[in-house]
């Protein structure tokens, strides 16, 4: 209903490697509570585990908060991925297709931008990264 | 909230429960003439007029409190069953309108002395919330039908062992051709097919887009184990792939389905893919 | 928490099903495991079935095209199988690929892929069944 849903906010520290799969199932769980498709849900958690993982390993940790929202009929999933660590310098040139500054595929970012519906990301050399992700029901 | 207390408002209620009921149901039986039977309106009013009365009795002052739980599934309840009936917004809020009807007649009543104004008030919320309700169930159901027809139109068929195949026919946008990965994808997982056919002779033209979905159907069904062929392709379409640019030099494309059946059939157990790009 | 994958033994094959969300160091040690059971066992075949896999993201996906790059040094072959669609779907909006990896679309079917590979004549069953239907 339009009756204002209380949206609980869950959130999550990222500081290992268990804690990237902490994170896919969180917003597996979400995701399942805003009545996402089976792919969508998909898209979702695949790029849910890209960015947690590159909160890890480029942004030395953060932590990852999940969030149900609505609008009107609408329901979706916002997660928001955040670390204190060295920040991107060259924001366009780390979402291009393969590019990467270690030994990934570089597919992280640029990839989960295609997977999800609203992709932000917010960084600056020595003031950590922020991305945050939307998508919707339908 | 005005003087009286939610208690009082709720035994006021009870007090001339019949009054407030036929008055009602005239009320709403005048409305949706023939619509409903009375009989029907009758015990959907019964179901609401308790809601509210004991959502009162429980201290309940706004809709919004918990103590209406009850009374918004109801109210949510009737508004999305009329909304699948073909009833109108109007003749769904109405109903619950009419209920001012039976209270009027309370204040008409000199034996009542209990001030019913936030009473009316809880009212205009009700009818207001049973349209916003028959709204949301109307856009729900207009979505779910659309999803239906995408399905219809487009049907995955296992057209031989092994074999599933989609004949697509007219004009394709991107959500049908999503709809249409989707199933076919599926389709070969459940029926244990190691081939699919998109079949696009009845398709005119196509946009980047639509060229695109197709591309990565093609590849992902590469992913799962399967080998994917497209047939038909007109001229027209085959100049705009050309243009885009897309690289379909690794898809296999046959000129009719008949052809890419029997192609099928020949590259027997060996279909699986060797996955590239 | 960070328990190894088994890895089968079937005839000359290895076979690895993945049943769990994979943690990172889960997906590396069963990398080198299977580096080190080819070896040891001369496996001429290596079937991954990710059927029970939800999602695979850029590092599963990785390990398995390293697996099968790793299987091809070692005159082995890798058969992905069990993809589940919507997982396929996503892999390739990602744009991932599994590189030399082969696929099918479950544990039999890669065995059957594998056998064909030493014997190539094993093809047209479908073929045959076609025309035995026609009669
Ligand atoms: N949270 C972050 N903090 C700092 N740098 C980051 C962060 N996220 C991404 N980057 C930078 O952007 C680059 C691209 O990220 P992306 O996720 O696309 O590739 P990757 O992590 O290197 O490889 P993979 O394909 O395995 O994810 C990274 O190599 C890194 O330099
Ligand atoms: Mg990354």
């Amino acid at each position: 209903m339009t009756t204002v849903a209380p949206t609980t906010t869950q959130r999550l520290e990222v500081r290992g490697d268990a804690d990237v799969v902490r994170v896919r199932q969180l917003v597996r769980g979400v995701a399942q509570e805003a009545r996402l498709s089976l792919v969508v849900q998909t898209k979702l958690v695949t790029a849910a585990s890209e960015l947690a993982r590159n909160t890890l390993v480029h942004g030395g940790g953060g932590h990852v908060t999940v969030e149900l929202v609505t609008e009107g009929a609408r329901t979706g999933v916002r997660a928001v991925f955040a670390d204190d660590g060295p920040g991107i310098a060259d924001l366009d040139l780390a979402l291009t297709d393969g590019w990467t500054s270690g030994g990934g595929l570089g597919l992280g970012l640029s990839g989960s931008r295609r997977l999800v519906e609203r992709f932000s990301i917010d960084s600056a050399p020595g003031a950590g990264t922020r991305v945050e992700i939307v998508t919707w029901s339908r | 909230m005005s003087d009286a207390s939610t208690g009082a408002l709720s035994q006021v209620l009870t007090r001339h429960a019949d009054e407030v009921r036929t008055a009602w149901l005239d009320a709403a039986a005048a409305e949706l003439h023939g619509r409903s039977s009375r009989g029907e309106l009758d015990r959907e009013q019964t179901e609401i007029f308790e809601a509210l009365v004991g959502g009162l009795a429980d201290g309940g002052t706004t809709l919004r409190d918990a103590a209406f739980d009850q009374l918004r599934g109801i109210l949510a309840d009737v508004s999305a069953a009329r909304a699948r009936l073909g009833y109108t917004p109007r003749e769904t809020a109405m109903a619950v309108f009419a209920l001012k009807e039976g209270l009027y007649a309370l204040v008409s009543d000199a034996s009542v002395r209990t001030d019913i104004t936030s009473l009316l008030r809880l009212v205009d919320d009700l009818g207001l919330y049973t349209f916003e309700a028959f709204a949301e169930a109307r856009e729900a159901i207009i979505t779910e039908q659309s999803e239906q027809l995408l399905e219809l139109s487009t049907p995955v068929v296992k057209i031989w062992d092994g074999v599933v195949a989609v004949p697509l026919v007219g004009t394709l946008d991107s959500a049908r051709t999503q709809v249409v990965m989707e199933k076919l994808l599926n389709t070969l997982v459940e029926t244990g097919s190691e081939h699919a056919i998109i079949d696009i002779t009845g398709v005119p033209a196509v946009d980047t887009q639509v060229a695109q979905h197709l591309f990565k159907t093609v590849v992902a069904a590469r992913l799962m184990g399967a080998q994917c062929t497209i047939s038909g392709i007109r001229p027209q379409i085959a100049q705009t792939i050309v243009s885009l640019g897309i690289e379909f030099g690794d898809i296999r494309t046959r000129a009719s389905l008949a052809d890419a059946l029997l192609d099928a059939l020949e590259s027997g157990g060996r279909s699986a893919a060797e996955v590239t790009g | 928490m960070n328990d190894a994958i088994p890895i089968l033994k079937i005839g000359s094959t290895l076979l690895v099903s993945i049943q769990v969300d994979l943690q990172d160091t889960t997906a590396l040690r069963l990398q080198e495991d299977l580096a080190e059971r080819i070896t040891t066992t001369g496996a001429r075949g290596v079937i991954i079935d990710i059927s029970g896999l939800e999602i695979v993201d850029s590092f599963i996906g990785r390990m398995l095209a390293t697996v099968a790059a790793i299987s091809q040094v070692l005159d082995a072959r890798t058969v992905v199988v069990g993809m589940r669609p919507a997982v396929a779907i996503t892999l390739v909006e990602l744009g991932l690929s599994l590189g030399g990896a082969r696929t099918a679309l479950d544990v039999d079917r890669g065995l059957a892929l594998l056998e064909s590979d030493d014997t190539p004549s094993a093809g047209a069953t479908l073929l045959d069944a076609a025309k035995r239907r026609a009669q």
